[in-house]
């Protein structure tokens, strides 16, 4: 039977090429669907890369109790000195994240930016990220600190160059790199400063902090909720950056996966269609088969396979087509969190294409099962007059 | 001689919608082992359809068939390709060979049916195209083959697993008499010096002169024609 259904399968291949125009009907449906899919997924993934990746394992954001996003946390400069005594924080920097009005380059309309205003702590809780050109602001002083992706992502933020908000005038002394992830997005500021010109003195939005080396964050968590000058939590930072992109990645994902599904839709039928033809056009090769003595299976195997062969070389059309226009390429879109633009590069992982692979296989299957029920079904008879 | 076909009493209706339509009515008559016989008819008398009873490739209505010891009308799927594999050479009106393979691969295709070595498969397809003349064309396609060479290919394949019974529907319907000729005299010899019995549809009496014997056909039954019964009957 294997061998019976090894050589039916070949010979069938082999008549693919002299079909070439129908089968491309499947090769170039299934590549839109794979291409479609991966794009989006891609983008997904690269979202959830610019949020997520730049986290550190021991370090920790510790927020109002009941808040989700740092634009709209609170704590009192009491209240990180309170953080700041708990056991096992090593080092704690409080940090006020507001949103200011830039224009975006991209589309040359106003943005939103995330500013955060930080203290020296702020580079000792993120000792990863790097003052790449320039310098870091001078306390007490109007100047900004602007992560890589920020000035590409807003006009106006050229090294030296001035930009108004909030009434004032902030001069770009410096780009910093926090590895290409969600901080890049951001502009740095002094702390008081920005207290000053957002009108929150003495306050906080949120707090980083890098545990001691060796600490259990849940006993630190708790340590802190037992503490009664402290009504805040603690998350990881991975944690935080997950929950802050699962709104976006969540609608991507549902996103591509509904078109995917409907264009996916759309390939069964035209591979449905496509090896119907393929079987029409071979009836009588299947009729002389089955009349030499060829069981149904090798016939629904190379029916299947050729469905499946073809749908496989679409999906690898598509995923080249994707990760060769995609891959790495630069975008930006809102932070719900923040209601600011985060920079993210498309992401084509070996993970996504074996999504894109494995889609194009279902579809094949799919496609190819009724022709090849059909095949099997066709009396011989019926097979050998259709000639 | 033994019979090598038997069939009582077969009867074999088609449906269209509501409508019965009866193309073989009651059909009797046995084949026996090594003859060589035509089946002569007006069109739509019922030969094809008893060929491809006696084949294997199609079940009577009622009636009993009988091949080669297997009851043709109760096998099941699975047991009738087993046998057709074993027991029956098709040879057919326009040869049904496989464009993509060569004549050599078209001939061994029945082989693959059989537990033989691939080596052991091309010897015997080499074989079966030397006895019908195409030993040096084993490496055409179909397409670089004459119909008459193409319907040689077909003959090797019935051939090449050594059936006791080569079926053929209208063998020289597409040739042109010259070649229809050869073809026909490659049928005579097969049966003549390899024994082989041969069931033929044909519509061209000159081709059912070939034949040992022929038998008529018409509106699904078998009738009496002077000089065509069998010898002996």
């Amino acid at each position: 039977m294997l061998r019976q259904t090894l050589n039916i399968t070949a010979m069938n291949l082999r008549n693919v090429l002299s079909r070439k125009g129908s089968s491309s009907i499947i090769v170039v449906g299934v590549a839109g669907v794979v291409a479609v899919v991966v794009a989006l997924l891609s983008m997904s993934e690269g979202i959830k890369s610019a949020l997520t990746d730049a986290s550190h394992p021991d370090r920790v954001v510790v927020m109002r109790t009941g808040t989700q996003d740092e634009v709209t946390g609170w704590l009192s400069g009491a209240e990180v000195n309170v953080l700041k005594g708990i056991e096992g924080i090593g080092t704690a920097s409080g940090e006020l994240v507001v949103v200011v009005d830039l224009v975006t380059t991209q589309t040359g309309k106003p943005g939103v930016a995330v500013a955060r205003g930080v203290g020296a702590s702020a580079f000792e809780v993120r000792p990863d990220l790097k003052v790449v050109a320039g310098r870091p602001f001078q306390p007490g002083k109007n100047e900004l600190l602007v992560g890589v992706n920020a000035s590409e992502t807003y006009a106006g933020l050229g090294l030296g160059s001035t930009v108004a908000f909030r009434n004032q005038s902030w001069d770009v002394v410096g780009y910093f790199d926090a590895g290409g992830k969600a901080h890049d997005s951001e502009v740095w500021m002094d702390l008081p400063i920005a207290q000053a010109a957002f009108r929150r003195d003495g306050v906080v939005s949120t707090a980083r902090a890098l545990l001691d080396s060796g600490r259990d964050a849940a006993l630190v968590r708790e340590r802190i909720r037992q503490e009664p000058r402290l009504r805040a939590d603690l998350v990881g930072e991975q944690d935080f950056y997950a929950q802050q992109s699962a709104a976006k990645t969540g609608l991507v994902e549902s996103f591509a996966y509904l078109i995917g599904a409907i264009m996916g839709l759309g390939a069964v039928i035209a591979a449905i269609n496509t090896m119907y033809a393929s079987v029409s056009t071979r009836s009588v090769e299947i009729g002389t088969l089955r009349s030499l003595g060829f069981s149904n299976v090798p016939v629904v195997v190379s029916v299947m396979v050729e469905a499946m062969l073809l749908a496989l070389v679409g999906g690898l059309l598509g995923s080249a087509i994707v990760y060769l226009l995609y891959d790495g390429f630069a975008s930006s879109t809102l932070n719900v969190g923040s209601l600011s633009q985060v920079a993210f590069e498309f992401s084509v992982t070996p993970r996504l294409l074996l999504v894109g692979l494995t889609s194009a296989l279902l579809l094949g299957a799919v496609g190819g099962l009724l022709p090849a029920l059909r095949a099997a079904r066709l009396p011989v008879i019926a097979a050998l007059r259709s000639g | 001689m033994s019979e090598l076909i038997r069939c009582t009493n077969v009867c074999k209706d088609y449906h269209r919608g509501a409508q019965s339509v009866r193309v073989l009515d009651n059909v009797d008559f046995s084949v026996e082992d090594g003859a060589f016989v035509a089946l002569m008819g007006p069109s739509g008398s019922g030969e094809t359809t008893l060929l491809n009873l006696i084949g294997g490739l199609d079940a009577p209505t009622s009636g009993e068939i009988e091949v080669d010891g297997l009851r043709l009308d109760s096998a099941g799927a699975k047991s009738l390709a087993l046998w057709r594999a074993r027991s029956v050479g098709f040879v057919f009106q326009f040869y049904n060979l496989l464009p993509v393979l060569n004549a050599q691969r078209n001939v061994e295709l029945p082989l693959l049916l059989t537990r033989l070595s691939r080596s052991e498969r091309r010897e015997n397809a080499d074989l079966a195209l030397n006895i019908v003349g195409l030993g040096d064309r084993g490496g055409h396609r179909p397409g670089q083959l004459s119909g008459g060479q193409q319907q040689r290919v077909a003959i090797a394949r019935a051939l090449v697993s050594d059936p006791c019974l080569l079926v053929c529907d209208e063998p020289t319907g597409d040739l042109d008499r010259t070649t229809a000729d050869e073809i026909l005299a490659l049928l005579q010899t097969l049966h003549r010096e390899l024994g082989k019995t041969i069931v033929m549809v044909t519509h061209d009496p000159k081709a059912a002169h070939h034949a040992e014997y022929t038998l008529h056909m018409d509106k699904g039954k078998l009738v009496a024609k002077p000089g065509s019964a069998r010898p002996g009957a």
